[in-house]
């Protein structure tokens, strides 16, 4: 029987206990490839595409277009041809019977934790378990560890993830320094420290991504290996006008205009997204702490460290993803990396490719932990 | 983020505020509630608990029970204001507050104009307001209108726990004098509210939903009430866009008009009586400003110009609901809905 492949509602986010399905887009008996898009999903906070985590031949659908069911509902079945129909239908009256439908829609999942380092107050979220080293999240600017609500999950089934708030981020200290990514690769290192790591696979994105180069740089013996999503550091041009714009933008309307330069497809962002973003940028000392990360970081408009020229001396493994469709950071950036340098260009993906084409990013970031 | 009621959140945002700050202290009526009375101190922590626990970590110097005149303890806290403390007086009914007209309206709300702008008056007067307690016609009233009525106040109407946390944080480090309507009705509404601190700006309209049909512009708890009904009404095909203001006074009239103008069908929602409150204002802003646009006339939803009854089921006929403000979205789209 385990040629029969469960496809459940994803859990994207601490807050998500239920999602709709909004639409299916493909019909029952179409023979999927893990990573095409299956169906919509819409929750409280975000909807998107839901990308099939199986490669298979769907053989059912359980959850109708239009209908809510908690985290972990079965949502559809596939199997090959060789299952009959009455062995599905077992299976999924089996895993009906035995799905926990209140407990599910109760249970709040790992809840993010919050630890006094060296530099400072840091809070970060741990799941998965497992032997090997740690895989440790760094979002970029303006974000946060939710950045990761549709990869940390997935990754974290084969084995220990961290997703990490930086300073001045989410919630830990708003303490930036002088706002240079020396300060935010000190946090990482912090954190490292506190958990004892003795190394972890890296996976930065734009500032975070550049705040990984630079540990790994600095620290070769602390990185197994760097996973770059639209990195920062890689050349000077930026997008000010996204920097600026997220910073000044206090309505609505004008800061959905600058988060849509973020991805491919502009109706990814919803007014839910809009409203969180608008939350984060109201607490006390944000707004100063990213003002002096823009200072530090881009003064003049350009990036102020371009470690490009040391790439060459990295020891670990290292894979740099990018949209080609990045409004942010161009995806020319990547090009002309030495050779030991792999590249990843989707052309699907905006500045935001862990989320855009979260399927085909979680299946390079799985492949590291395996 | 964690889920916190309105009460809570009024008391994180006063407790967050005083340790940030020791010039903020609280005043009024059984604020603790047992300052000179054998037992503890904080015995009430507020009429209805919402400065609970704040003067065992504050102290009676900072969290001060006042007389029951509430001529005197707000004339006190105008002073202290305009002598450099930062108070938040809190007069329990807003119906109380005829007896302090005079140091409100001719005092506190004219400092700053009078001395030329040399001086401040930094002082918050929180308050309860609204119907629906079953606490008779002198303890259910609005009159959120008279203080918008007066240049110099500045008047909030927070519609959430959310909001009332970081509308109140804003009100205590504005410089002007301010009156925090909380609905008593709402204390126990939960919705999730951040730990940290945070301010949200006064004049700056919430767009709660949007929609192509109508626009909904709705006062202090009649927001959720209109978020209900656009909910309802979007499962039969008509979109409506709805506003909070949020505060009064200053009033965010560019989002007002702007909204009002993009759907061309306006409903206004105000728990107060119908003359002179906040819909008839918002409908002559509208008109003014944005008449071509119209497509209809714009319908107000209120209370009807009457007390609030202690009969619940007519106290409960008299509030603004769902279903009042639905039929008027419905009238005014027409029979092709």
């Amino acid at each position: 029987m385990s040629a029969i492949q469960n496809i459940v509602m994803p859990k994207w986010g601490l807050a998500m206990q239920e999602g709709l399905v909004a639409a299916w887009h493909v019909p029952v008996d179409a023979v999927l490839e893990a990573g095409q898009d299956l169906l919509d999903i819409e929750t409280s906070k975000i909807a998107n595409v839901y990308e099939s985590p199986v490669s298979g031949h769907l053989r059912r659908i359980v959850v109708a277009a239009g209908e809510t069911v908690p985290v972990g509902a079965l949502l559809g079945v596939c199997a090959p041809a060789s299952v009959s129909d009455t062995e599905i239908d077992a299976h999924v009256k089996a895993f009906q019977d035995s799905f926990d439908w209140d407990g599910a829609k109760a249970d709040t999942g790992p809840e993010p934790e919050t630890a006094e380092t060296t530099a400072g107050r840091l809070r970060f979220l741990r799941m998965g378990d497992g032997d090997g080293p740690s895989m440790l999240f760094l979002h970029g600017f303006g974000g946060d560890l939710n950045t990761w609500l549709f990869n940390q999950e997935v990754v974290a089934q084969s084995g220990r993830t961290i997703a990490l708030d930086l300073p001045g981020h989410g919630g830990s200290t708003k303490d930036v320094g002088p706002g240079d990514l020396v300060t935010l690769a000190g946090a990482v290192m912090a954190l490292m420290d506190h958990l004892s790591l003795p190394s972890a696979h890296l996976v930065g994105h734009s500032m975070g991504g550049a705040t990984a180069l630079l540990v790994a740089l600095e620290r070769p013996d602390r990185v197994a290996s760097l996973t770059l999503l639209a990195p920062g550091g890689f050349g000077p041009a930026i997008n000010m006008d996204y920097i600026n714009g997220f910073i000044a933008e206090k309505r609505a309307k004008k800061l959905r205009a600058v988060l849509e330069l973020l991805v491919a497809d502009p109706t990814a962002i919803t007014a839910e997204m809009v409203e969180e973003v608008i939350k984060v940028k109201r607490l006390d000392g944000v707004d100063a702490a990213l003002k002096t990360l823009r200072d530090g970081l881009f003064p003049g408009g350009t990036q102020a460290i371009d470690l490009r020229d040391r790439l060459a001396a990295l020891l670990c493994p290292v894979r740099v993803i990018w949209g080609r469709r990045d409004r942010i950071l161009p995806a020319s950036q990547a090009d002309g990396v030495p050779a030991s340098i792999r590249v990843t260009l989707l052309d699907a993906a905006g500045h935001m490719p862990h989320m855009e084409s979260a399927a085909t990013v979680n299946a390079l970031l799985q492949e590291v932990m395996t | 983020m964690p889920m916190k009621s309105y009460r809570q959140a009024v008391n994180e945002a006063l407790r967050q505020e005083m340790e940030r700050d020791s010039r903020v202290i609280l005043m009024g009526e059984d604020v603790a509630g047992g300052a000179g009375a054998p037992g503890e101190d904080d015995a009430w922590g507020g009429p209805l608990g919402v400065t609970k626990g704040l003067e065992p970590i504050f102290g009676r110097e900072r969290v001060l029970d006042t007389p029951i005149s509430e001529s005197a303890f707000i004339g006190c806290a105008a002073g202290a204001a305009a002598t450099g403390l930062r108070p938040v007086a809190e007069l329990m009914f807003v119906d109380f507050m005829g007896v302090c007209f005079d140091q409100i309206f001719n005092q506190a709300a004219k400092f700053r104009y009078m001395f030329g702008g040399r001086a401040t008056t930094p002082l918050v007067i929180r308050t309860m307001y609204g119907a629906g307690f079953r606490a008779a016609s002198q303890h259910s009233q609005c009159l959120y209108p008279l203080f918008t009525h007066i240049p110099g106040l500045k008047v909030v109407l927070p519609s959430n726990a959310y909001e009332a946390k970081g509308l109140l944080i804003q009100a205590i480090r504005d410089d002007d004098p301010v009156i925090f309507f909380e609905h008593k009705a709402m204390y126990d509404e939960e919705v999730d509210v951040p730990d940290e601190s945070y301010a949200i700006p006064f004049g700056e309209a919430n767009v709660t939903r949007e929609g192509d049909d109508c626009t909904i512009i709705a006062f202090g708890r009649m927001v959720n009430l209109a978020n209900q009904a656009a909910d309802n009404l979007g499962k039969s095909g008509i979109t409506c866009t709805v506003v909070d203001p949020r505060t009064t006074s200053p009033l965010d009239r560019e989002t007002i008009l702007d909204t009002a103008g993009e759907t061309g069908r306006v409903v206004v929602v105000d728990e107060a009586h119908p003359r002179c409150n906040m819909a008839t204002d918002i409908a002559a802003l509208i008109c003014e400003h944005r008449f071509a646009d119209l497509k209809g006339p714009i319908k107000q939803v209120t209370a009807p110009h009457a007390p609030v009854p202690f009969s619940p089921a007519l106290e409960d006929l008299y509030i603004p609901g769902v279903p009042k403000i639905e039929a008027a979205v419905r009238e005014l789209c027409g029979k092709g809905h």
